[in-house]
Parts: structure tokens; sequence; C-alpha cells
């Protein structure tokens, strides 16, 4: 039983189904990612265990509890956090400001939590009062990732982390998302890197055409012969 | 020769720079409306005249009663103490509106220009019903005293030949706008309501993921905007004088200045105002007096030295408006672009 999991899930945007009887899951302190060729609906299975669009068949699941029907917003006060792949922060508002939007559903208070993301990430604190804006693109999804921190999920979901980041950024976030996994925090994400992304994971899923094709732990994926040939570039 | 150049200065601020800075402060106050509705609802929303009408003819009303009642505010006008109850009666009537039409597009998910049309229906409703209430004609409300400094008692007391008048209402007109935008400013930018309307402004998506309530920010939007159309209407009132019909014309300038700011960018509308208000006012301006002042005798302009008659203001707001979308589209403050 996977702490959250998206099980049998088949539906669209309207229209022919994009993901067609798909199962993705992971476990509490675990790193689940979501590989595969473009079109394969790997965004459109984030966004289905999301609850951004609707399922035809299939149901979405955390700690057991069926929560298929639940809005985004529910979800996310059930313990959910997203980052969206584009348009992933408020650019016209401060680092500190993003960070404070994060949290809105809270009620209690959230400067601890700030001051855990701000650990994470220091080169936020340095720049929490400028404009996110005028953020470079790794600072960007630093406080993407931080704004989505701020309601202390305890699964975090992540659309393509380190899309139009350098080499070196990329490695540097796949570092902070294992911390963020070290804390206890589920981590389901998908990754246009596959390589990098499976090196870190846990788990791994391989979905073409959204389909299911190969599922496996992150090691097993890299040691398969044919996921190698025909995703990982040999 | 220093004297005559204080007089050119004297007669600039007399007849530009004071009047220029009050029309300006309305204008600001009408343009923080409209794009306070364009940054959440994101439609230009072409009821805020009659918006300001409304509220304007609520706070008359009030001003009215509370003179029949020999309330008064001295050498102010009663109508700042019936302001609240003009505010509150546009804050109804908005509220009702947007249950009653906006709403229901709202969950249509309608483009822009459905509700852009949807408000045009809701001006000539209000544009009705103001006229149905108090009819068409001018109403002078405006009591207390007339002025702050007199033209006369300026020149007595600087011995120039020109005066400077200060009306009362052009100096309250300044003073509430410095008041209401910092107020303004203050709550977007330090309360939690106001952050979480920026945040829904700046994406609407990210906001509704982060659980902002949209009902709720749709809702201040909508106070706020009654609150600014009522002061704006009410000052503007004061200051000239109220008839419907101008209120319907005054919505040219104010989306020429909420748009030359740049939609969606209150301080855009702020700046917009002043520069709509002061190039309507420079342009239409007569310098002969001003040139007179300040060249040798034999210079001296024999025509008026007008760009344009003030039949023409209107046309100002317009050039610039144009200017502003063919040239830079999103505003001298790059709100968005239309």
């Amino acid at each position: 039983m996977s702490f959250l999991l998206g099980e049998n899930m088949t539906g669209g945007y309207g229209g022919a189904d994009i993901l067609h009887d798909c199962t993705i899951g992971v476990e509490e302190g675990e790193i689940a990612v979501v590989v595969g060729p473009n079109g394969a609906g790997k965004s459109t299975a984030m966004k289905a265990v999301f609850g951004m669009l609707n399922l035809r068949e299939g149901r979405v699941t955390m700690k057991g509890e069926d929560i298929t029907k639940l809005s985004p917003q529910d979800r996310v006060k059930k313990g959910m956090g997203f980052v969206p792949q584009n348009s992933n922060v408020f650019t016209s508002m401060s680092v500190e400001e993003n960070l404070e939007m994060g949290a809105f559903i809270r009620e209690d208070d959230i400067l601890e939590t700030m001051e855990q993301v701000f650990e994470l990430f220091p080169i936020l604190k340095d720049k929490r009062r400028q404009p996110a804006g005028e953020l470079s693109g790794g600072q960007r999804q630093q406080v993407a990732v931080g704004r989505a921190l701020m309601t202390k999920p305890k699964v975090l979901m992540l659309d393509e982390p380190t899309a139009g980041v350098s080499p070196i950024v990329m490695d540097e976030l796949f570092d902070r998302i294992i911390e963020i996994a070290r804390n206890g925090i589920a981590i389901l994400m998908v990754e246009q890197n596959a390589k990098q992304a499976l090196n870190i994971a846990d788990k791994g899923y391989v979905l073409v055409q959204g389909e299911n094709r190969y599922t496996d732990t992150g090691e097993a994926l890299m040691q398969d012969p044919e996921v190698r040939k025909a995703f990982l570039g040999g | 020769m220093m004297e005559n150049i204080l007089n050119a200065l004297v007669l600039l601020a007399n007849f530009l720079v004071v009047p220029g800075l009050a029309y300006g402060s309305q204008l600001a106050l009408g343009a923080l409306g409209v794009t306070l509705i364009y940054g959440i609802l994101r439609f230009s929303n072409f009821a805020h005249g009659e918006t300001m009408a409304f509220g304007t003819m609520a706070a008359i009303l009030a001003t009215w009663w509370f003179q029949s009642l020999g309330i008064s505010l001295g050498p102010l006008p009663t109508a700042l103490l019936a302001l609240p109850v003009g505010i509150l009666a546009a804050m109804v009537l908005v509220l009702t509106t947007d249950r009653l039409v906006y709403r229901f597009y709202r969950k249509q998910k309608s483009s822009p220009v459905i509700f852009l049309i949807a408000s045009l229906g809701v001006m000539f409703f209000y544009n009705g019903l103001v006229r149905f209430v108090i009819g068409p004609n001018d109403q002078i409300f405006t009591d207390g005293s007339r002025f702050i400094v007199t033209a006369r008692e300026f020149k007595k007391y600087t011995g120039l030949n020109e005066g400077l008048a200060i009306k009362t209402t052009q100096g309250i007109t300044v003073v509430a706008a410095v008041v209401i935008v910092a107020a303004l400013f203050w709550f977007l930018n330090k309360t939690r309501s106001g952050k979480s309307m920026r945040a829904y402004s700046d994406n609407e998506d990210l906001a509704l993921l982060s659980g902002i309530n949209p009902d709720r920010v749709v809702m201040i939007a909508w106070l706020l905007t009654a609150a600014l159309a009522t002061i704006a209407g009410t000052l503007y009132g004061l200051d000239k004088s109220f008839k419907p019909f101008t209120y319907l014309q005054i919505l040219l300038p104010i989306f020429a200045s909420a748009i030359v700011g740049g939609l969606g960018s209150p301080i855009g509308a702020i700046a917009g105002g002043f520069v709509i208000a002061f190039s309507e006012v420079t342009v239409t301006f007569a310098f002969k007096k001003f040139v007179t002042y300040l060249v040798p005798e034999a210079w001296a302009p024999d025509t008026l030295l007008q760009l344009l008659s003030t039949d023409y203001k209107f046309a100002v707001s317009f050039a610039i408006l144009v200017v502003v979308l063919l040239v830079k589209p999103t505003g001298l403050f790059s709100g968005k672009s239309l």
C-alpha cells in the first residue's frame, strides 16, 4: 500500500484519453520518478494525481483514503504540495511574499517553516526582498519548491523541476530534493533528465503513450538493458 | 524682471499646476478602480464611470439629508461626512451586480470581451438608475468655505499682479488622494488579504493551488473599487459640479490613465492619472499671458498661444491613448497588454 497512489488512472482533458490504466505512487520518505519520451503523459499523470484533471476510471488514494473526488485545494490541505512546470512563482512578488502565499492556508506561525526553507536554499534568504521574476531560472525553481514546502506537505510533487536550468544547477537541485526526502517527505517527480533522475530514485516509472511500460526501483531500471537502450541513450 | 518671472510662475501654478493636481488626483483614484478590476477580474469595466456617478449620487442625497438636519463640518464640505454612506451604497450596488451578472460569466469562464460587453450593459443600467433617482441636471452640493487661499489674499500678501487661488475642494481632493493611495498600498503590500489579491492578479492558477479563495478576492476587489469610485466621483463633483453625463465622459480619461500607466498596475494608474490630467490642462492652456510676462514687450504674442480649444480636451486623452497603445501597449509600468 503506497503512501500516495494513483491507481489504474484513465482520462484526459476531455476528448481522447491521454492516460490508459496508468499507475504511479510513492512511499513516505522515498523518491519516485516518472520518466518517458515526450508526449508520454508524464505531466498529465501528475496532474491526475493532484486532481487537476477528471479521471474516467481509476482512483487516487493517500494513506489508503480515497481522495479521487477532492479538488486540488483540498488535496493541499490533506498534505500534498505541487510544483507546476511553468509559471510556478508569483513573478511580481518578492521571494518572501511567494513563501507567505505558499503558506496561505495555514493559520499558525509560518516563520519557522520559512527559516527551514531558507536553510535548504540559502540563496533565497539573501534575495528575500527581490521580486521572484528577477531571479535566475535555478533560483526561481528554488522559490517554487520553497513555496510548495510552506504548507509542510507530507508529499511533494514536482513537474520537471530541472527544466531549463544548467547541469550544475540541476545537480544542486537534485541534492536539495534528496535532502527534502530525507526529512521524511515523499517525493513524486516527473523528469526529462531520466538518467540523473533515476540515479536518485527509489522507484522509477517509465511511461509510454499514457501506459506503464516499466516499473521498478531506480537502480534496476538503470541496469535494465532495454530501458537503457530505449530511454537512457545506451 | 524678477517680478515678471514670479508672476509668470504664479500664473502657471494658478491655472495649470493646481487644477492639474486636483484633476490628476481624481483621475488617479478613478483609474485605480479600473486597474483593480482589470487585475483581478481581468476585464475592462466600462460601468466604472457610472459606478462613480451612483456612489456620488448616494453621497449627495446623504449630504442633503445631513444639511436638512443642520449637521455640517464647518469649513469643510458636508459631503465628506456623507462619503461613507455613498461608499456603502456603491458597495451594495456592485456586489449585487457581481452576484447577478458577472458571477454567471465567471462560472462560464467567459472571455474578457464578453465581460466587457456585459459591463456596457451594466453601465447603461446604472446610467438610467442614476438619472431616475436624481435626474439628469446639475446638482451643486458643496458647502463650507470655498477657498483655502483666494487670489486677492495672495496678491495682497505677495504684492504680485497674479493671484493664486486654491479652492477648498482642490485641497481636499489632493489630500484625500494621498491618504487613500497610501492606505491602498499599505493594504496591498502589507496585509494578508492584500497580498493574496496581488498573488491572484499575478498568477491565478498558482494562487488557487496555494489555497487562496477566489470568491473572497473578487469580493474585496469590488468593495475597494466601490470605495475608490465613490471617493473619486464625490471629489470630482465637489470640485466641478455633479451632472450624470460628465461621469460618462470622464470614463475616457480614466481608461486612458489606467492604460497609459499599465493596466493592472496600481502605481501605473496613479502616474497615468497625472500624465493625462497635466497633458489635458497644458494642451488646452492659453500661454499668451505667461509668455508676455517672460519676453520683452515687443515680442509679446498676438495670439492666445493655445494648442487646442478646451472643447477638444477629450481628444488629448484619446491621442495619448493611441500613442501608448502603438508604442508601448503595456503602459509606463508594464501592466498587462490589452
